[in-house]
């Protein structure tokens, strides 16, 4: 193990020095920009074309968000898709279009995201299940309930609430500056806090992080709970936007495949200990800008499917073809 | 390491602790159905379940190749749905054109197989990351390709694959075609898994596949081939399921979970290593034995995602258990 670090740092110089969420956002910059170029849509590349392109990146910016705490822990979260539509659903379900149901909504939406985060964790952490199969069933059950139930759960939000997500302050949009704010909470958390500093130790090496006195599995569960309020907030904020929830907002969107391909391209290790939030919120701008280039060209809706497939292979291979041994 | 000479001892026991386990779930479910419905006692009816269990069988064993090779094969439902379509959309309902097509379609599950383990064994993505990719990649490809709304009949030669039953056939009576690949489609698999040297690879690889190339074994290869079992399975289920569900854009969705509880079910462990085609073919047998049950008892069809979520944990964590307790 210590042969391949060592001679991956002595690598040569040049373009992989570079930090990845640098490139990624440059990269991002140059497709959206030669997309609006070619096409003639120059008008993208303005104000409220880019406040736009910014108000893409919040749903799957959220959910990125948890998922990086997830993945540099060593585990990973697919039920998030699964999550965010219970949280859609059930957030309509409560308001009923009620202003004054806005908060015990929230309320309740993290609560059951406190719940199903701290059933992955446990799950994982404490009873040893590999973390994908954990959260695929947990994504599965809630899936489930929700098809067998939503017939009686039809709701909408109320439209104080939808508001928000339509609002701006200083003419950046509201969500945006949600996104941002948790975006630095995340950061100063993992960079500047002991609790971040002990989930990288126990993301990189869980059996020494566990010799060091690291409780790991408390820290695993953590994680978990983090990658559900992810979710949630992504969750309600999609709410609110699409004034209802569905039981179907958060498969459709493919958020748990594309949360976790977008903190990959930001340059997070899949087995853990390595990354961050800079690089997430960089791995989703690529994919907004990528989503607008594929508008502006106007390439039909599933030919996009396949885009993005090939797009989140590619993503991961570029990082992970360096790789010396196998991967699962 | 002086315990390597006895290796084929252990090898060979294990999968009959697999077996026993599958098939006992098996049996207790059966017999659940067996109250509810004397009647599915009968031979006529067995054979008709077994048919209808047909496709998540073969399924589960291909899933059960990638899973031993260490791996997760998540594009397995995508591929039943392009089979479908495909078939649709080449035959147009000329009953000429089923078995140049079927060719065409077992060439496509070869293609997706070897683009699944090539970008797996040569480009380290991690397989649930590529899989999923593929999986959107196939299915956007065959909703493209249809439009999404899926033109074309399938003849009957081709749907009878699925759907005839051969009647007055000795010993068991009636013996629907379906049964028959089912039968053939498991020996083939469990032949090439328990009994040959390549079987012994697969296993190697999947439980240390930095001892097994230090050993000698072609790890890339075998890694690869396991993915061009899966997506082959994967177009005989397709197959047989538009043989005797026609065709949906939606015929293949949530199957590779299928397969994978499946597997689980029939004792393989994640990640590699341990497992038998005989536990698959069991635990696909329980699964569908229970999704029937759950029919006649009335649940709501959505909840069978819900109750495979239950399941999946309940046999890995059991898996877990166990192990935890013999070490």
């Amino acid at each position: 193990m210590s042969v391949d670090t060592l001679s991956a740092g002595r690598a040569r110089r040049g373009f992989r020095d570079l930090p990845v969420p640098l490139v990624v956002i440059a990269l991002a910059a140059i497709i959206y920009v030669a997309a609006a170029v070619i096409t003639g849509q120059t008008n993208q590349i303005s104000l409220p074309g880019l406040s736009g392109l910014l108000q893409r990146t919040v749903a799957l910016g959220l959910v990125g968000l948890g998922q990086t705490f997830a993945i540099l822990v060593g585990s990973i979260d697919l039920s998030v898709a699964a999550l965010i539509s219970s949280v859609a659903v059930l957030a309509s379900y409560l308001m009923q279009g009620d202003p004054g149901m806005i908060v015990p909504a929230i309320l309740a939406c993290l609560a059951l995201a406190l719940v199903i985060g701290a059933v992955n964790g446990g799950l994982v952490a404490y009873w040893g299940i590999n973390p994908l199969i954990a959260t695929l069933s947990t994504g599965l059950i809630l899936q489930g309930v929700l098809a067998a139930g939503y017939t009686y759960w039809s709701g909408r939000v109320a439209p104080e609430f939808q508001a928000l997500a339509y609002q701006s302050l200083f003419g950046v949009p509201l969500p945006v500056l949600l996104l941002a704010v948790l975006a630095l909470l995340a950061w100063f958390v993992l960079a500047k806090t002991r609790f971040g500093a002990h989930l990288y130790a126990v993301g990189g090496n869980p059996d020494g992080a566990k010799l060091a006195g690291l409780r790991v599995e408390r820290f695993v569960l953590a994680a978990h709970v983090i990658a559900s309020l992810g979710a949630c907030v992504a969750g309600l904020y999609l709410a609110a936007r699409l004034q209802s929830g569905t039981p179907w907002i958060g498969r459709d969107g493919i958020y748990d495949l594309e949360s976790i391909a977008i903190v990959v391209i930001g340059g997070t290790v899949l087995s853990g200990g390595k990354g961050g939030v800079l690089g997430t919120l960089a791995g989703v701008l690529l994919f907004a800008s990528l989503d607008a280039s594929f508008n502006m060209f106007g390439v039909d809706a599933f030919l996009k499917q396949v885009l993005r497939g090939a797009i989140v292979i590619a993503a991961v291979a570029v990082y992970a073809v360096r790789n010396k041994g196998h991967v699962a | 390491m002086t315990a390597i000479p006895d290796t084929a001892r252990p090898a060979r026991r294990i999968p009959l602790r697999g077996l026993n386990f599958a098939i006992a779930i098996f049996v207790v479910l059966y017999a659940g159905i067996a109250v509810l419905q004397p009647n599915y006692l009968e031979a006529a009816l067995f054979m008709n379940f077994l048919r209808r269990a047909a496709p998540l069988a073969i399924l589960a064993c291909g899933q059960l190749y990638v899973i031993l090779s260490g791996g997760f094969d998540l594009s397995m439902g995508a591929v039943v749905t392009l089979v479908v379509l495909a078939a649709s959309m080449l035959i147009g309902g000329d009953p000429e054109m089923s078995w140049p097509v079927i060719g065409a379609l077992y060439a496509m599950g070869l293609a997706v197989g070897l683009a699944n383990g090539a970008i797996v064994a040569f480009l380290k993505v991690p397989s649930i990351i590529a899989t999923l990719g593929t999986m959107l990649l196939v299915n956007g490809l065959a909703l493209a390709w249809s439009g999404g709304a899926p033109r074309g009949d399938l003849p009957d030669n081709f749907r009878n694959l699925g759907r005839l039953v051969l009647r007055d056939v000795p010993l068991v009576g009636t013996l629907p075609v379906a049964v028959i690949i089912l039968a053939v489609a498991t020996l083939l698999m469990g032949w090439g898994l328990h009994r040959t040297a390549y079987g012994r690879r697969l296993l190697a690889v999947g439980d240390n596949p930095r001892a097994a190339e230090l050993a000698g074994v072609p790890v890339k290869p075998t890694r690869i081939s396991a993915f061009v079992v899966s997506a082959l399975a994967a177009v005989t289920a397709g197959i047989l399921i538009g043989g005797f569900s026609g065709v949906s854009v939606n015929a293949g969705r949530g199957l590779e979970l299928q397969a994978i509880a499946a597997c689980v079910i029939g004792g393989a462990q994640l990640l590699g290593g341990r497992g038998s085609v005989v536990g698959a073919l069991f635990g696909a047998l329980s699964l569908f034995a229970l999704f029937t049950l759950l029919n006649l008892l009335g649940l709501p069809q959505a909840l069978r995602d819900s109750l495979q979520g239950v399941i999946l944990i309940a046999a890995v964590g059991a898996s877990v258990l166990r192990h935890r307790r013999s070490t």
